[in-house]
């Protein structure tokens, strides 16, 4: 599938704001990654044919910042705060916990496909340590307890387990 | 003595960001209305008396990095941008002690006068990506406006018309923040044309990184932005003569920016008796870890590492005592008990044989394992190593296997030896290409000094001595 002309129109506005097309690169791999969250082989091919790179020179950016996803992932991402601050307060507990309640380790997605796990290098709200980030929504100063609630509100139905 | 509180003390306690109106109405903006009447060169100048220092510290010793000596005449003159980088070069002008230099002195090495270059750039350094750093959060947050102020105010010194603010991906709420300041000031005629009626135009745009700690390096940022993979360039040239596409660039930390409409507004003189010390203005310090009440405080530059973690931060949480605590993030050196009474600035920290970094400090309590607290940071730096050399993309991978080893119970007597090793040759400051993997080493070579008891105990008992016998992990 083809990146759409909305998405088109999206990535060429931004093209005012840097004086070369490549600047726009990052940017416009967030916009097509977009609702279905990860960038196809397409997506990469259609933007660098827009901002006229060759498709190995985008994937090159693609495969090297965190946030850009090239394969598939969950209805939800979640994001465990494993930085310095958050392990001394608690975070191993909460790893043996999520592992538990989705039954997947980081860098997984569970078997219906509803969470994504993956590791995620400091949030920057260390003083409201233990956080997680579920999508784009904050969790701060969590106890493995909270969990189960937190997850619950992502899971149509509840949990299965 | 109420001691003022610049940065923070007009924020809203709601947490909500302050609006344009709100802004103006506690002096917004009147620090721009000073510098604007002002040639580019007094400004400078009037930053430069503030004695202003870098507050990024983004783990890439600034000392290391900008440390060498400056030339006070130099804003006085015209320099070439290839003067500046001949200057730059020459080695006895470097200075490896870690006393950064001033944003002014900072400011004075852009290409000024008939060797002006068009464009030229500003670029806000918000990626704050250091584990136990947030401070620049707080104040994208609670006030945006202080930022672009400082922003424009540094880009008319400069002479730049554009500027990029490059924040870190997590910080969603801070974007919305930013983008909808920036509406406000374009609409309120301090961003666009003729700003105040004056002939001087500028545009700041947003750019959130999709995520990698080495953008915080300034010229792997630079790199970040022209749409390219976040490895540091060769230095020399420094940013001011070839930055952002090749043009001279200052690239400075939100929390510098922010200072510099209040110096602008009530004076050089003002904000270095802000101070304790003769670094002049206030600091936001942070604690993170187990203390009583974590969080942020905008305080005189130099107040002690006891007050800080005593008084504001209430103190160590009921049944945990300290141990010692990495003074400024992540990449910073571990200090104990014993250098509590250290006033938190740049000189004072660094001759305990730490950094001041960010001033946002990680408390290592006593029932916490200090080798699995360095093992932590150092998983850290080796996944956001960019692996554009030897060095930082081996060594860092080589050293986590050493400590998983040993927290496994699989340490050998050779390995405290082995570590310190790295942390020698790994923290060579010239060794690597940035200050990346010599940061990496700063809690490993400090663990090892204060706490290689520690380290003993993992090998002498086959496993770590702070979980149960026979547990997991």
């Amino acid at each position: 599938m083809a990146i759409s002309p909305h998405e088109q129109r999206e990535i060429e506005a931004l093209l005012r704001t840097y004086p070369t097309r490549r600047a726009v690169a990052l940017e416009a791999l967030k916009i097509v990654q977009g609702p279905k969250k990860w960038v196809t082989d397409q997506d990469l091919r259609d933007v660098a044919a827009l901002l006229q790179m060759t498709p190995a020179e985008l994937d090159s950016l693609a495969t090297f910042y965190s946030q850009i996803f090239r394969r598939p992932v969950g209805e939800h991402v979640i994001r465990l705060c494993d930085g310095v601050s958050c392990w001394i307060m608690g975070e191993t507990g909460l790893e043996e916990h999520l592992s538990r309640l989705l039954g997947i380790g980081p860098g997984e997605t569970t078997p219906d496909r509803r969470f994504t796990w993956l590791p995620v290098s400091c949030l920057g709200v260390c003083e409201q340590a233990p956080a997680i980030m579920i999508d784009d929504d904050l969790y701060t100063r969590i106890q493995s307890e909270d969990l189960d609630a937190i997850l619950e509100r992502y899971a149509d139905g509840g949990l299965e387990k | 003595m109420t001691r003022e509180r610049p940065l923070t003390g007009h924020l809203r306690s709601d947490g909500l960001a302050l609006s344009l109106g709100e802004y103006e109405a506690v002096g917004g903006y009147q620090g721009l209305r000073a510098a604007l009447k002002m040639a580019p060169h007094q400004v400078i100048k009037v930053v430069q008396d503030s004695t202003l220092g870098g507050r990024g510290g983004a783990g890439f010793s600034a000392g290391r990095k900008w440390s060498f000596v400056p030339d006070e005449d130099l804003h006085k003159r015209h320099v070439f941008p290839h003067e500046m980088v001949t200057m730059i070069e020459e080695p006895d002008q470097w200075d490896h002690v870690s006393a950064g230099f001033t944003t002014g002195v900072k400011w004075s090495f852009m290409p000024k006068g008939e060797c002006a270059v068009s464009p030229a750039y500003v670029v806000a350094n918000a990626d704050e990506m250091e584990p136990g750093v947030f401070k620049d959060r707080v104040l994208m947050e609670g006030n945006p406006h202080q930022l672009i102020e400082g922003m424009i105010i540094t880009a008319h010194a400069i002479g730049a018309n554009t500027g990029y603010i490059f924040s870190r991906w997590a910080y969603k709420k801070a974007a919305r923040c930013i983008e909808k300041a920036i509406s406000e000031a374009r609409e309120g005629g301090y961003l666009g044309e003729h700003i105040l009626g004056t002939d001087f135009n500028m545009e700041i745009y947003l750019h959130t990184s999709a995520g990698r700690y080495v953008c915080g390096e300034a010229t792997a940022l630079l790199n970040s932005l022209e749409g390219r993979r976040a490895n540091p360039r060769a230095k020399p040239p420094h940013t001011a003569a070839v930055g952002l596409w090749g043009r001279p660039t200052d690239v400075n930390n939100v929390e510098t920016l922010s200072n510099v409409p209040h110096i602008l507004q009530k004076g050089a003189d003002w904000y270095k008796d802000l101070s304790l010390t003769d670094e002049g203005g206030t600091k936001i310090y942070g604690v993170s870890g187990r203390v009583k009440g974590p969080g942020w405080w905008e305080l005189p530059m130099g107040t002690t590492a006891r007050e800080i973690i005593e008084e504001h931060a209430g103190g160590m949480a009921d049944g945990y005592r300290l141990r010692g605590f990495l003074p400024g993030g992540a990449s910073t050196d571990f200090l104990l008990a014993e250098h509590l009474d250290v006033p938190m600035d740049v000189k004072s920290v660094s001759a305990l044989g730490s950094r001041m970094g960010c001033g946002t400090m990680i408390i290592l309590d006593d029932k916490t394992c200090p080798v699995g607290m360095v093992n932590n940071v150092m998983r850290f730096f080796a996944r956001e190593s960019c692996g554009w050399c030897t060095p930082c993309r081996e060594g860092l991978p080589w050293t986590v296997r050493v400590l998983n080893a040993m927290e496994a119970g699989e340490g050998r007597p050779e390995d405290i030896d082995r570590l310190y090793a790295h942390a020698c040759w790994i923290g060579e400051p010239d060794g690597t290409f940035c200050a990346l993997a010599p940061g990496a080493m700063e809690p490993l070579q400090s663990a090892l000094t204060y706490f290689e008891d520690d380290f003993r105990e993992h090998i002498r008992l086959g496993r770590c001595p702070w979980r149960p016998e026979g547990g997991a992990r």
